[in-house]
């Protein structure tokens, strides 16, 4: 065999044609080990406790205000007739659309072959469970009865009530739990054998323990890697269906129902097109300073942030498409109501509020047109805020001024949220921060095991990789 | 592993599972059973100010439910009577008897004895009685057979299962109008029961009322 692969000469791409690798500096395998597993050992930093410090405030005040609410009842809300629906679902809706980068990134890039996702899918999956969680509060407290929450599911009762599984709102119970649990179990099973590298560079019994109980024992054997890669791709498999089905469960919620602004066929896809646009802006203003600090910029690297915005310009798009697509529905209709609600968002009295989405999701993502602005880490990072606004800003334009004013003038009024709404959703932030500046304390933040994979040097035909001329990897 | 974890660790996956299943079950059982109206107020018999006998009334004299509780036919309310209403007999019979003595004082004063209400529902639910022993439902049904208490308890759970399994199933328990008082009634056969209820069902249009606001208003 040795005479036949030795002087095999491999033909790349022609000179400025080939990409750039996906860990910059031909960084070798110990040196990707130490930059990510070091992140979690070793002192704290100073910038951790000066971030975590803060969340854990905001998390305690969101608790406070959790408990003013179930204290008190919801009248400490902004919502009332005819606006009954406010900042709760808003949030909700926010929070579970941002979720949506994860799975599309675990799931559908790794289906896709998209090797690039390795760099970003642990801290985006991470992102998804903590914002998940987030999201799965407002549902559970937002009718001040928190102890009626397990009525959400079909357990028998003494009162022999059952959920009513024609309600969407019922559906969405089932979409995100089930959303969460598979999300968990990606991000756990991905995990296992970066856990295991964590345990055994481990100085003290108690990191050695806590690691190597949650790494089930992984030697790192080929049996473990052939059982390790089927199990991922099933799970992939399965999730990614959970990218669409979710947000179009929540689309449903609206669009089942018959108020105008809200009862339309096009909320499915328009809403997984949102989800995976908040999606990907949270994931790179969390990823953009983070690779800065960190000082990981040859393993997440300007390519990576210029796919990510890639992203983020194609979601945006399909987003102002149904924008335009809303109103020229409302036209060609010739529903008076329908034409109605669309005219009071962009001219009514919270105009403000559908200027400042347009402003953030149609207008901002076009600027990722052009590559100075892609490769500019600071636009970008300040871009991504603009898209998480924006996305918000969405959801208060449908949730808000579809129901402020409906059918009947006599019907109308104008909702403003009170200090206690305000502080509940800059809480949830709080809980956000929390989990993730734990997960970077504590997890390997970058799948340690898929980067080395899509190095140069896993390349066995590569000159740095593992086929010596005449010799056999 | 065995640098890290000691052999006896091995049997923790399963003990642990065992003691997730053993307790997850108790606890189910427990509040099952506990935690249920059955449980809790099925029995509730509190002190009387005064020790009425339904079974001397009702069953002994034969005395109809209605001649205390009048307005049950017309009112949401079944009404507890008046102390005047216990002496248009007791100022003949056992005038003198010092178990009235209360019921005495309180005809003449006007102030009303402390009864003590046994059957309760929540106050998000809104029940009439008029509108069920119009339509055939006999007293019965919820209060059990109270003319053979001499002291009354709550016989049914009166949990919203119980309210339930009657407006899904109306005819199982309708009867004849002049058999509502009647606790000791029961139908000829389960067969003769079906048709009835069905033809009460359809003269006296009961409906299967299941919506939440046909109670929760």
């Amino acid at each position: 065999m040795a005479d036949v692969i030795a002087n095999v000469e491999i033909k790349g791409p022609p000179a400025g044609l080939e990409r750039e690798p996906l860990v910059l500096n031909q960084r070798g395998l110990g040196w990707i080990s130490d930059a990510i597993a070091g992140v979690a050992e070793g002192k704290t930093p100073l910038w951790w406790w000066i971030a975590f410090v803060p969340s854990v405030i905001a998390m305690s005040v969101m608790g406070a205000m959790i408990i003013y609410l179930l204290s008190t009842g919801v009248g400490i809300w902004g919502p009332g007739h005819p606006v009954m629906w406010g900042w709760a679902i808003i949030n909700f809706v926010w929070w579970i659309g941002i979720g949506h980068a994860g799975t599309l990134i675990s799931a559908i890039l790794f289906l896709l072959r998209q090797k690039w996702r390795t760099s970003i899918n642990r801290a985006a999956e991470a992102m998804t469970i903590f914002a998940v969680m987030c999201a799965g509060i407002f549902p559970l407290i937002h009718v001040g009865r928190m102890w009626f929450g397990w009525w959400l599911f079909p357990l028998p009762n003494q009162n022999s009530i059952w959920p009513n599984f024609r309600s969407p709102l019922m559906w969405d119970v089932f979409a995100v739990s089930t959303y969460f649990t598979v999300s968990a179990l990606f991000w756990f099973m991905g995990l296992i054998p970066d856990l295991a590298v964590m345990r055994d560079r481990s100085k003290t019994k108690l990191r050695k323990f806590a690691y190597g109980l949650f790494s089930l024992g992984w030697t790192g054997s080929n049996r473990h890697w052939r059982n390790y890669e089927k199990a991922y791709l099933i799970l992939a498999g399965l999730s990614t269906p959970l990218v669409l089905s979710v947000h179009s469960i929540v689309s449903m919620d609206f669009s089942v129902s018959q108020l105008p602004g809200w009862h339309t066929t096009i909320f499915p896809p328009y809403f997984v097109a949102g989800a995976v646009f908040s999606g990907f802006g949270m994931v790179l203003s969390l990823l953009i300073p983070l690779r800065t600090i960190l000082k990981l910029e040859d393993i997440i690297t300007v390519r990576h942030v210029e796919l990510m915005c890639k992203v983020v310009l194609a979601t945006g798009s399909i987003v102002g498409y149904a924008y335009a697509m809303e109103f020229f529905i409302a036209w060609y209709s010739g529903n008076p109501y329908e034409r109605y609600a669309f005219i009071n968002r962009a001219m009514g009295p919270y105009a403000w509020g559908y200027w400042v989405m347009i402003g953030c999701n149609v207008i901002v993502p076009q600027c990722f047109w052009f590559k100075r602005i892609r490769s500019n880490m600071l636009i970008v990072f300040i871009l991504s805020i603009f898209v998480n606004i924006g996305m918000w800003f969405e959801r208060f334009v449908i949730v808000v001024i579809s129901l402020h004013r409906d059918f009947m003038p006599s019907n109308w009024g104008y909702f403003k949220p009170t200090w206690v709404d305000i502080t509940t959703y800059m809480g949830t932030f709080g809980l956000f921060f929390t989990l993730f500046l734990l997960f970077i304390r504590f997890m390997p933040i970058i799948a340690i095991t898929e980067v080395k994979g899509v190095t140069p040097q896993a390349d066995p035909h590569h000159p740095l990789g593992g086929a010596k001329s005449g010799g056999h990897h | 592993m065995s640098d890290i974890f000691p052999k006896w660790t091995n049997r923790l996956p399963l003990m642990m599972i065992t003691g997730a299943l053993l307790g997850g079950t108790g606890v189910t059982a427990g509040v099952w059973y506990y935690c249920t109206n059955k449980y809790a107020n099925v029995g509730y018999m509190p002190v009387q100010p005064v020790a009425f006998s339904h079974a001397i009334h009702a069953d002994q004299l034969g005395m109809d439910c209605r001649y205390c509780h009048n307005a049950v036919e017309k009112s949401w309310y079944s009404n507890i009577p008046t102390s005047t209403l216990c002496m248009n007999c007791h100022n003949q019979v056992l005038k003198d008897d010092p178990k009235l003595a209360l019921v005495r004082e309180s005809a003449q004063s006007g102030e009303p004895i402390h009864w003590v209400q046994i059957h309760k529902v929540p106050d998000y639910v809104f029940f009439n009685h008029s509108v069920h022993v119009n339509r055939g439902l006999s007293c019965v049904e919820c209060h059990g057979q109270v003319n053979k208490m001499d002291e009354v308890h709550q016989a049914k759970s009166l949990n919203m299962t119980f309210c339930l399994d009657c407006h899904r199933d109306p005819a199982a328990h309708l009867r004849p109008l002049d058999k509502i008082t009647d606790l000791d009634w029961q139908p000829k056969s389960e067969e003769s029961q079906r048709a009835d209820g069905a033809k009460f069902m359809h003269d006296w249009k009961v409906e299967s009322l299941q919506n939440c606001s046909t109670c929760h208003r």
